[in-house]
């Protein structure tokens, strides 16, 4: 069981809500594939860390055989190959690692060499497995170290555990590489017109995705709630109101989880992961003995 | 030799971006022969400053007046040997008569692109 926790804009709770649900689960595995900047291993502070490089495939010319005949710049459709003084001209960084220019030169001159874009760390902190990817800085895309983070979940993934998936923020390609594979989406919405701006957006990208889906109401206060007026009006499950509160929001800039301090947060969340349970259609598997 | 300017819409002002300008004018700079091309990458989703460039090289150009140039087209344009000039004026015509009488300075400030914001 795979669940994924995302929301259209940053700083809305993606990582509270993830690390919360994943620390409530008696046996769970916490992939971050915000590898932009992920986050959740403060929390975690994972012990016995191994670490595996993130590399993509690119060319490498051997302009000795290049006959400058163009077939490689004609066909990259990334524009990442120039045709430069009848000599192909490589841009590693709009290179989609196709691999086309490789199978195509006629003279045989490219190969492809491996080129590192990050890195993704694997560790243990009690009940809960944490995996993190990590780009390296100037990458332009996180894609290559989001799928080797969920290649690493798919191995820790056997029945009775649950894999908690921490998004980055958005719904561009990197958010869609993370869902891709989840049983269910969890959207964090906050309570401002903006925020349900960003709801929208990302209620419009896991129902493209067919993927069954609720909604966490994250900040609430006694004031009105735009993403929640929207999920009533449009039938939309809300699978938890979190107050907006300062004592958890102490806990979270101490990089405290919640659910480890105040049985308070942890009957939310627990409540909160039996019902992503029923709603996805699995039996409950949160361990009330924490 | 062959000079390149990006032109807009109206095809004849110099257009405020160089990989995304809808069209290039090419001068002979022998016979000051003007004609306009299309330039193939603005509705590229990544990498339009390198299209772009590749279109503006294969016109065998040798100087490009631009108001500005990205990093990747910048570099594509040094490996070919052409030199990137500093327009002033958004008239082709003035740009044209300024760079004749060599009072356009090499373009120096090469943005670092907007790469990745269209989502990748």
């Amino acid at each position: 069981m795979k669940i994924a926790v995302l929301s259209g804009k940053g700083g809305t709770g993606k990582t509270l809500v993830a690390v919360n649900l994943a620390a409530v689960a008696k046996n769970s595995v916490y992939a971050d594939c915000d590898v932009e900047e992920p986050n959740g291993y403060l929390f975690f502070q994972p012990t016995e860390v191994t670490t595996q490089q993130v590399t993509v495939s690119i060319p490498s010319i051997d302009y000795n055989l290049c006959s400058g005949c163009r077939k490689c710049v004609d066909f990259c459709r990334f524009n990442a190959l120039a045709y430069i003084a009848q000599k192909p001209a490589f841009f590693a960084d709009l290179c989609h690692s196709c691999g086309g220019c490789t199978l195509l030169c006629p003279n045989h001159a490219i190969s492809e060499k491996q080129n590192a874009v990050g890195k993704v760390i694997i560790g243990n902190s009690q009940n809960v497995t944490t995996i993190t990817g990590i780009m390296d800085t100037g990458r332009a895309s996180g894609v290559s170290v989001i799928r080797q983070v969920l290649r690493c979940l798919n191995q820790k993934n056997k029945p009775g555990i649950i894999g908690i998936i921490d998004c980055p923020p958005g719904s561009a390609c990197i958010v869609m590489e993370s869902i891709r594979e989840a049983d269910y989406c969890v959207l964090v919405a906050e309570p401002t017109i903006f925020g349900l701006h960003n709801l929208q957006m990302v209620i419009e990208l896991v129902q493209l995705f067919n993927k069954p889906f609720g909604v966490v109401l994250n900040k609430c206060t006694a004031d009105a709630n735009p993403s929640a007026e929207y999920c009533h009006e449009k039938n939309m499950t809300i699978l938890a109101s979190i107050p907006f509160d300062k004592k958890l929001g102490q806990l979270v800039s101490d990089g405290q989880i919640a659910v480890h301090c105040d049985p308070l947060w942890q009957k939310l969340f627990i409540s909160l992961l039996d019902k992503i349970n029923k709603e996805a259609g699995y039996e409950a598997a949160t361990d009330n003995q924490r | 030799m062959n000079i390149a300017i990006p032109v807009d819409e109206t095809k004849t002002n110099v257009c405020a971006s160089l990989g995304r300008a809808p069209y290039f004018m090419i001068i002979n700079a022998n016979t000051g022969e003007k004609t306009i091309i299309d330039n193939p990458a603005p509705a590229a989703s990544g990498g339009a400053g390198i299209k772009a460039a590749q279109s503006v090289i294969d016109q065998n150009v040798k100087a490009i007046l631009t108001p500005r140039c990205g990093m990747n087209a910048a570099e594509a344009f040094k490996a070919a040997g052409i030199a990137l000039y500093q327009t002033v004026s958004e008239s082709i015509d003035q740009s044209l008569a300024a760079f004749n009488k060599g009072d356009l300075v090499e373009l120096q400030n090469i943005h670092p692109g907007f790469h990745g914001q269209g989502g990748k």
